[in-house]
């Protein structure tokens, strides 16, 4: 008897949820949001320089060829070398290997951490959303580049300890957007009707509250993997970042392209072009996501 | 209301002990520290007898709940202490940096408002034209370039160009003169890191420009006023844009209270003796007294920002208190 | 005391060889007045030079203060030319069979408070340094592991009484760092007070320091060196980044930098500003070295040392990492040029020295399949600094690949770096640096030693200890010279528990109207700037 009810409750609270499709949902974005697609197609272009990047290049992105150092750019060394003769074309599509992956590692945990606490939070309450809040209230208190600064400065550098520093003021950003969202769904009586027929938390959490936060959840999503790609460009320029000779691009900034930026500017001005595309990608996107997800700012 | 307060304020511990906590042992879990760094720093030979006495004197030697007490009392009796790499008065050494760090701050928040409000506002009345795409990439780059290298940037143009033009290469000072003793030396250092700084920040705030006129401009209200004939430029003016100016003071106070931290890397391609520089060089330095103090004051600021905020809204809209 | 002579004339000899570096400078009639304005690389933890280790604290303080002997500013390449600067009538000659030096004042000499300068003060001086009572740091106290008691006859007159005779005595009391204090001062206001304050007698006079930004000093009209010094007065501004301070000389906002610019960036600046800049060169007394931590397993392996310094191309890296780091000299343990430093000949016969880098290569990769370690994996630690350390670590890593080592670069500030390498030790191999102020080899050669004190490697030789043991009582040049041609080839060869990789290269680019300074081969020497004038 309790399975009726039960889907009863069920398809009732559906009705409730927005019924839009992911592909009707993109579909949609893509015919009214010709900039939000060119966004996408630079991040296309960056996983595809990222995947193939062996392919596109014959130079190695690590091996110094001391014969070359400073080469302007030319035939040979399409956009010139580094001071370790490097070529930087091959080191720019290597670095958005690691771009990507600290970007998408760091925005998926900092995310889904969030997503999580954001909602268990707003759906206990009670004493446990109180003290919960006011963590999260010390880390949104703490600057991201300061915070991240002491994260790198305690675990050491490196590309992993870099996606830490990141990850963790990501966590209390996104739980914070949650759980507004979150306490909102919580307010609708089917919540309540669904706890009365005796449902388990977690199956009410990712039936229904879950899927509801989904719309905040990207948004967030995207605009983090941007601002994890700065981030870390940020950090390797002040030399607590991903670490020699690991291509990157924010340390294909620091140390000696800004001493020889003069004399060769080509080594200081590729690699934060690509930092500035890639993210400019992921903001664009992300801002059209928003426009087509989030009704309030929809267009008249 | 008063009730309101109190209970804001009482929430407001909890937050200032909890930062206090964390970045008292996350310092402290940072490997090596202040007197090894002095005395090993160069890589001579060091007696461990003279970095015992270097730990005795700086009191690191005590237990952990004994130092933290003392920092927390000293905290809530505003006696910051000394810094313990240069053995000055912690308020004497972030004052000083603290001139130079909020006219940097508010010389961005200039630029930005003089940029964002008219692009924001051009950007919403104009939604879906040209113009409208141009604002909007334009206000998304400023997010997307790094604000350390369009700093690289400037300062790589205006060497070559000055060079080109006159043939004497010019750069900005490198020394910190304050506005009232020099200011034509202090502007011409000091505008270049607004800039880049500024141009990320009007980003910020140009989106939220447009978004909130945006709303606004759908109001019944507005309608009734352009039905009413009036003028379009009198309906944005006088009623439209005052009225979304909140969320944008909002969103412009909010950033000014995280500038400092955005500075930290500004900063240092500028070579500017201000506040994030002082945090970067105390937390390299093992300078435990230093950065708490520094990381209690952001903390401290934004608390006070945030709470500032609330009460407007709390004011402005009653039914915030309750929820 | 014949040995020590002899030791001292051997060096003088050399002298000469190494001053080539300063370049022909045609006497010129100094000009007084001007500000001097230069950037330094590192602030200052604190004004007091006895307890601070940096060249942060000699840039902008040095000029405060005065020594009692110091290196001859007019020709500081040569590592045995010492002046007086408090003394009078010359370096002293030893007494009592080299245990005995006495020093006589000069007088008039007053410092910037007015006190009259006497013995007094530079005795209070050295106990300070040498016996500081408990509770007060002395960063280079071991240095004087010789001096028995200091005695004061008169009020112009010390006198060091040794334990026994050493000629790295004299090179010790040229320390840059020695400031001499006012005893008025450490009675009255405590050994802590020049943490904060300064009252010198040098050439100039402290007007303010602004934390993080800089230093400023005037004109002392009181100095007792005739006419000295030219300038007005200087600001020493703090600009932590390489690019800032390059930009800075670019844009004639500062005039000089003491330290060294990659000869790159020398190219660039003489390229961008032709004869308005001036370079100056020298070979510079720091070298950085690759230390292996030798407890860690197969790092414990003697073969395995030997590959890692078999497998670095030092010859190729001269030329190549010399256009894009301060480093470039091939040598051994003893600073290059000196007359008791190994000749290329020498060099050559020493593993990862040979001429032919294949040949080095292929032997090392026959080692490491020897001791079954063909797929090495290792963890080099590096100090989070750019010039030189993360350039050579860079070239390092890339040259370990080339013998199949796989080398994971791990970069960490300085305070977690020293952390490592001194208590955490979990790394298999670390870069370190051996950098002195005064050139003596005996004494620069310590670092080699297991027992030192600032020997990281965890390594434990009793024939090292009893050769170093013979290198300091040697007097003969010659054997001297053999001794530490053996001690060399132990170290850097036969246990591979060192290994060089370059000898840093100083290259001070400077806007021409700066005169009268010449370069060191080290940046804590010869910078109390009272012979410096602007040609303005």
């Amino acid at each position: 008897m309790t399975t009726v009810t039960e889907s009863a409750v069920e398809a009732q609270v559906e009705d409730l949820t927005p019924k839009t499709s992911f592909w009707k949902a993109a579909i949609k974005m893509a015919r009214n949001q010709p900039v939000g697609v060119a966004g996408l197609g630079v991040v296309f272009l960056m996983v595809f320089a990222a995947i193939f990047a062996p392919y596109l290049t014959s130079y190695d992105p690590v091996i110094n060829q001391y014969e070359f150092i400073l080469t302007p750019p030319g035939a040979e060394f399409f956009l010139g070398t580094d001071q370790f003769g490097r070529d930087i074309f091959t080191r720019i599509l290597y670095g958005a290997r690691t771009a990507l992956f600290v970007g998408f590692t760091a925005a998926t945990v900092g995310a889904v951490g969030g997503l999580v606490l954001g909602v268990a939070s707003a759906y206990f309450g009670g004493m446990f959303d109180l003290i919960f809040q006011r963590i999260m209230d010390v880390f949104m208190a703490f600057p991201l580049i300061i915070l991240a600064l002491a994260v790198v400065a305690t675990l050491g550098s490196g590309t992993e300890n870099v996606i830490n520093a990141i990850t963790i003021p990501f966590i209390p950003q996104c739980a914070r957007v949650v759980r507004s969202n979150a306490l909102a769904i919580r307010e609708i009586p089917y919540v309540d009707a669904a706890r009365a027929l005796g449902f388990g938390h977690a199956r009410i959490i990712l039936r229904h509250m879950v899927p509801n936060v989904m719309a905040p959840f990207l948004i967030l999503f995207t605009a983090f993997v941007g601002q994890a790609i700065l981030l870390e460009a940020s950090l390797s320029y002040l030399g607590m970042g991903v670490q020699e000779p690991t291509p990157a691009w924010g340390l294909m900034l620091q140390g000696g392209a800004e001493e020889y930026a003069e004399s060769a500017p080509w080594v200081a001005i590729w690699p934060g072009v690509a930092i500035s595309l890639a993210v400019f990608g992921f903001n664009l996107f992300g801002d059209a996501m928003r426009d087509t997800l989030d009704p309030k700012l929809r267009s008249r | 209301m008063s009730k309101y307060i109190i209970q804001r304020v009482l929430l407001m511990i909890p937050t200032l002990i909890g930062a206090g906590i964390l970045v008292f042992f996350l310092m402290r879990m940072i490997p090596g520290d202040i007197c090894e760094l002095r005395l090993a720093g160069t890589g001579l030979a060091v007696d461990q007898e003279q970095i015992d006495i270097c730990r005795e004197n700086l009191g690191l030697n005590r237990a952990l709940p004994v130092q933290f007490i003392d920092f927390m009392i000293g905290f809530v009796t505003f006696d910051l202490g000394d810094s313990m790499w240069t053995g000055k008065p912690i308020t004497e050494e972030i004052g000083l940096r603290f001139q130079l760090s909020l006219q940097v701050a508010i010389m961005a928040t200039i630029v930005a408002t003089v940029i964002a409000i008219p692009l924001g506002a051009i950007s919403a009345i104009k939604q879906d034209t040209w113009l409208d795409y141009a604002v909007r990439i334009f206000s998304i780059a400023g997010i997307a370039i790094p604000s350390f290298w369009l700093g690289i940037m400037i300062i790589l143009g205006l060497l070559i160009i000055t060079q080109q033009v006159t043939g004497i290469p010019w750069m900005p000072p490198i020394e910190y003169k304050a506005i009232w003793v020099d200011p034509m030396h202090n502007l011409s250092q000091l505008i270049w890191p607004a800039v880049a700084t500024g141009y990320r920040y009007s980003a910020v705030a140009t989106r939220m420009t447009r978004s909130a006129l945006l709303e606004v401009l759908r109001e019944d209200y507005i309608r009734t006023a352009r039905a009413k004939g009036l003028v379009e430029k009198i309906v944005i003016n006088r009623h439209a844009l005052k009225n979304s100016m909140l969320p944008v003071v909002t969103i412009i106070g909010i950033e000014f209270a995280f500038l400092i931290g955005g500075l930290v890397v500004t900063e240092q391609v500028f070579n500017l003796n201000g506040i994030g520089k002082l945090f970067v060089d105390s937390v390299s330095n093992h300078d435990y007294t230093m950065v708490q103090a520094l990381v209690m004051l952001v903390v401290m600021s934004f608390v006070i920002v945030n709470f500032i905020i609330d009460l407007c809204y709390a004011w402005l809209d009653p039914r915030i208190r309750y929820s | 005391m014949l040995k020590l002579t002899g030791r001292l004339a051997l060096a003088a000899a050399v002298g000469l060889g190494l001053a080539a570096g300063a370049g022909s400078v045609k006497a010129e009639t100094p000009k007084r007045g001007g500000t001097l304005s230069f950037v330094v690389a590192s602030d200052l933890p604190s004004f007091d030079g006895h307890r601070e280790t940096t060249f942060g604290v000699v840039h902008p303080l040095a000029p405060f203060y005065s020594l009692l002997i110091r290196v001859n500013p007019a020709n500081p390449g040569d590592p045995t030319d010492f002046e007086c600067d408090l003394c009078v009538g010359g370096i002293p000659t030893p007494e009592n069979d080299g245990k005995k030096y006495t020093f006589n004042l000069r007088k008039g000499v007053t410092f910037h408070d007015g006190t009259p300068l006497t013995s007094a003060d530079v005795k209070a001086t050295y106990e300070k340094i040498i016996n500081p009572p408990e509770g007060i740091p002395s960063a280079r106290k071991s240095y004087y592991r010789m001096v028995d008691s200091i005695s004061t006859p008169d009020d112009h007159t010390i006198v060091f009484d040794l334990k026994f005779a050493s000629a790295s005595f004299i090179p010790a009391m040229a320390n840059p760092f020695n400031f001499i204090y006012s005893k008025k001062d450490l009675d009255e206001h405590g050994l802590n007070w020049h943490t904060q304050n300064v009252n010198g007698s040098g050439p100039f006079k402290f007007v303010q320091y602004q934390p993080g930004a800089f230093v400023e000093g005037v004109r002392n009209d009181n100095f007792y060196m005739e006419g000295r010094p030219y300038l007005d007065g200087y600001r020493s501004i703090i600009a932590p980044k390489m690019a800032v301070r390059l930009q800075a000389i670019r844009g004639d906002r500062a005039a000089i930098e003491f330290r060294g610019f990659p000869p790159k960036a020398r190219d660039d600046l003489v390229k961008a500003l032709g004869d308005k800049v001036t370079v100056q060169e020298s070979d510079w007394n720091c070298n950085l070295l690759v230390t292996p931590n030798t407890k860690r397993p197969a790092i414990d392996d003697v073969r395995v040392r030997q590959a890692l310094t078999l497998g670095v191309d030092r010859w190729g890296g001269s030329n190549y990492l010399s256009q894009i780091a301060i480093v470039k000299t091939v040598g051994g343990v003893v600073f290059p040029n000196h007359p008791l430093a190994a000749t290329k000949e020498e060099l050559h016969k020493l593993k990862g020295y040979y001429p032919d880098i294949e040949k080095s290569r292929a032997e090392a990769k026959a080692l490491l399949a020897d001791a079954g370690k063909s797929d090495l994996k290792i963890d080099f630690s590096n100090r989070g600094v750019d010039q030189p350390y993360k350039v050579v670590g860079t070239w390092l890593v890339d040259q370990w690949r080339k013998i199949g080592v796989d080398a994971a670069q791990r970069v960490q500030p300085s305070g977690p770096f020293y952390d490592t390498l001194r208590k955490t030790r979990d790394h298999d191999v670390s870069i370190d640096f051996n950098c002195q102020a005064v050139i003596d080899p005996v004494a620069d050669i310590t670092k080699f030693l297991p027992s030192s004190g600032s020997n990281f490697t965890g390594f434990e030789h009793p024939g090292l200890e009893t050769i170093y043991k013979q290198i300091e009582k040697e007097g003969d040049p010659a054997k001297l010279r053999a001794l530490i041609r053996d001690y060399e080839h132990l170290v850097l060869d036969e246990t591979a528990s060192s290994m060089i990789t370059l000898w840093w290269y100083k290259i001070n680019v400077h806007r021409s109207y700066v005169k009268g300074w010449k370069v060191a081969p080290s940046h804590y020497l010869a910078q109390q700037l009272d012979p410096v004038w602007l040609d303005k």
